[in-house]
């Protein structure tokens, strides 16, 4: 049949310039060169010494702000002479991290770094590695049992909520009856629950707010960009929207622009480098978001750089590293965003 | 030869299956009538399609008792949240919510139709999507990413289909992993990052600015998609081989048709349906991620079941498919206007594809075909 034969013709012609065209256009170079340098106050005791290795394992890195944490991890890694980081392919499958967790201890790094997909999940292989002598430095996502970690160093999910909270107050502390709705993050995870009730309990602290809408994304653009246009819709008028992601928060503000709507101000989650850029422009509803820094990585580095040279933190009184350290939750403003640029994360 | 991937489908379900394959031309999934409001613009605008056949009164049972799920839902929505539910911004944000995902079930409905099944469309959009937002691809402006996305689109259902078609695979198999590859093709691309579209003559058809007559051009392209869509199945030699080849593929095959080709062209269709989408999605979202598209596949499949089409091959329809959609999206609408959390509405969507499924069993046991 000729009017086949036409088709294939077609089909065909198609497959090859989609493959000339593709290896043409593969590449995110120029955006990969200038990632995020590690800021700057850097620690004491940048003097090397002895060399030793560590481990780090991290869920899949397929959001925005769990890549900055790996990104941080290596650099700060590299910064040091004598520190060689052994680094496993991120996984969300917690039998998966499990075994490459295993394949560390086995390895007989001298410190742990352990991002869990699940902190529950993983506190027993968290404890296997104590027991076997390697100190673990627990990162964000906290194990179930002390004794699984050495120290920990993680944001503050409910803090973020008090601080957004306590921000937005503050901006309509002056204004009636005014209205505030809440895009969140994924409800099946924990700190989606704790980034709400610390909002929540933050508002409480202003009687004249009251929270009338709350949708869950899923922390991805698209997501985001489908929640806040049905929440536009919905609200046809209030007074600001705290949004628990900024990854999503492209999406909501695609969403918002779309909409034509600036009758409000939004408060971002995380602090990625196009939040802050948009606060700094100020072209926006989006006025301010609050840290969740990844920068951790680079602490939870330094950590197990002390641990495993057994040196202190200078400037504490104490000749250990502290058990536990939990990240502030600041808010970035116009203000004081040249001073955060800088750990914004793509 | 006989193609090999032609047995395993065939096993139980065959005899429904094979009863059927006359039927579906006649069929000629009949005109919507006067839908409801927020059936028009997509769902029939462009079908007062010619045909004597086509303008008489044969109702489609099944498309009927979605009509009726989509009406109680418009009743709902009205009488919850009428303000905000019967407006026209709302109208056009159920429309062009529902576009994207739409124009994926149009191809997923000619897969599903032809008895084979497409489970990578969601990591097509994504693998798409991220590298038509490419710093590289951005370079090249408009035609640069409406190129890249449709090509990629192209590209990966040209291997599902070879894969099938010619490789012998199970179809099942052949596009999970493909839906594998293709995720971890977009992660790596954008490195876990959000590549933002700078692009502005593709986000300014995002914003109110381009509606044409009030209508969006991603619900343009939506009306275009199932059109065409329509008419391919229903009116072409390709579509009545498409029906075949899933009604029976042996019989087609000795009815002179190359399953195999065919095959091969309805994977290269649904893998161009997710470029198109993937281009929607790029200017809805005004980025790419790895993460678009997540669990579209589901959503294709179950919009293309509710709407009638037979998951062993053997019958489709496009009006169906496109209900099945705008069921979905309005759900969706309603419960985030009334401020239902995610876990309600996750629970009412799985009730709601279950009653939709039970009515529809039931209307076809007592109405004709």
């Amino acid at each position: 049949m000729p009017e086949t034969s036409r088709r294939r013709l077609l089909f065909g012609t198609a497959a090859l310039s989609a493959g000339a065209f593709l290896t043409a256009c593969t590449s995110n170079e120029p955006a990969a060169a200038e990632t995020s340098a590690n800021n700057e106050p850097a620690t004491d005791g940048d003097k090397p010494g002895k060399a030793i290795t560590i481990g780090f394992a991290g869920p899949q890195a397929d959001h925005g702000w769990l890549n900055a944490i790996n990104e941080q991890a290596k650099a700060r890694a590299k910064k040091y002479s004598e520190v060689t980081l052994d680094i496993t392919e991120g996984s969300n499958d917690i039998a998966a991290q499990i075994g490459q967790v295993e394949t560390l201890i086995n390895k007989k790094v001298d410190v742990l770094v352990i991002l869990p997909a699940d902190g529950k999940a993983l506190t027993q292989v968290g404890l296997k590695a104590m027991r076997a002598g390697i100190p673990v430095i627990n990162l964000d996502r906290i194990f179930s049992n002390p004794q699984a970690y050495r120290a920990y160093i993680g944001g503050d999910n409910y803090g973020m909520g008090v601080s957004a909270g306590n921000y937005i107050g503050q901006r309509l502390k002056d204004k009636k009856d005014a209205k505030v709705i809440e895009l969140a993050g994924i409800d099946g995870l924990e700190l989606t629950q704790q980034r709400t009730k610390g909002f929540d309990d933050a508002l409480k602290n202003y009687p004249n707010i009251k929270k009338v809408a709350r949708q869950a994304a899923d922390f991805t653009v698209e997501s985001g960009q489908a929640k806040m246009a049905q929440l536009l819709q919905a609200q046809s008028s209030f007074d600001a929207l705290w949004n628990h992601d900024d990854d999503q928060g492209v999406g909501a503000l695609r969403a918002i622009q779309q909409a034509g709507r600036d009758d409000f101000l939004m408060v971002g989650g995380a602090g990625a480098k196009s939040a802050m850029d948009a606060i700094k422009a100020d072209n926006s509803v989006l006025k301010a978001t609050v840290l969740y820094p990844p920068t951790m990585a680079a602490s939870a580095i330094d950590l197990a750089r002390f641990l495993g040279q057994t040196k202190g933190v200078s400037g504490l009184a104490e000749l250990e590293i502290p058990a536990s350290v939990t990240l502030y939750s600041a808010v970035v403003d116009k203000d004081n965003v040249d001073q955060y640029l800088p750990t914004g994360f793509r | 030869m006989k193609p090999p991937a032609s047995e395993e489908r065939r096993g139980g379900p065959g005899s429904a299956a094979s009863s059927e394959p006359a039927a579906p031309p006649a069929e000629s999934v009949s005109t919507a009538p006067a839908a409801p409001a927020a059936a028009g613009p997509s769902g029939t605008s462009g079908r007062p399609s010619g045909g004597p056949r086509a303008l008489g009164l044969r109702l489609d049972v099944r498309n009927l008792s979605l009509l009726g799920v989509l009406a109680a839902l418009i009743v709902v929505g009205g009488i919850t949240k009428p303000d905000q539910f019967l407006d026209t911004n709302n109208l056009q944000l159920v429309l062009t919510q529902a576009s994207v995902i739409g124009v994926v079930t149009v191809g997923m409905t000619f897969v599903i139709t032809s008895g084979g099944i497409d489970l990578s469309v969601g990591a097509i959009v994504a693998l798409s999507s991220v590298w038509a937002t490419t710093l590289a691809t951005q370079e090249f402006g408009f035609a640069g990413i409406l190129f890249t996305a449709v090509l990629v689109g192209l590209g990966c259902g040209l291997v599902n289909g070879t894969l099938i078609a010619y490789g012998g695979m199970v179809p099942f198999i052949a596009t999970l992993a493909m839906l594998a590859s293709a995720r971890g093709l977009a992660l790596m691309i954008t490195d876990g990052k959000t590549q933002i579209v700078e692009v502005q003559s593709v986000l300014d058809l995002g914003v109110p600015d381009s509606y044409v007559l009030g209508i969006p051009p991603l619900v343009l392209v939506f009306a275009a998609v199932t059109v065409i869509g329509w008419l391919i199945l229903n009116r072409t030699t390709f579509g009545r081989r498409t029906v075949a080849v899933g009604g029976n593929p042996e019989a087609a095959r000795l009815a002179g048709i190359d399953v195999r080709r065919q095959r091969l062209y309805l994977y290269l269709f649904s893998g161009l349906c997710c470029g198109i989408a993937a281009f929607l999605l790029i200017i809805l979202a005004g980025s790419g991620q790895n993460t678009n598209g997540n669990l579209y596949e589901l959503d294709a499949i179950a919009a293309a079941i509710i709407g009638g089409t037979l998951l062993s091959g053997g019958r489709g329809t496009i009006v169906g498919s496109v209900l099945g959609v705008l069921v979905f999206t309005t759900i969706t609408n309603i419960f985030a206007l009334n401020n239902l959390q995610s876990d309600v509405q996750q629970i009412a969507k799985g009730a709601i594809i279950v009653a939709a499924v039970l009515v529809q069993r039931r209307t076809l046991r007592n109405g004709e075909v």
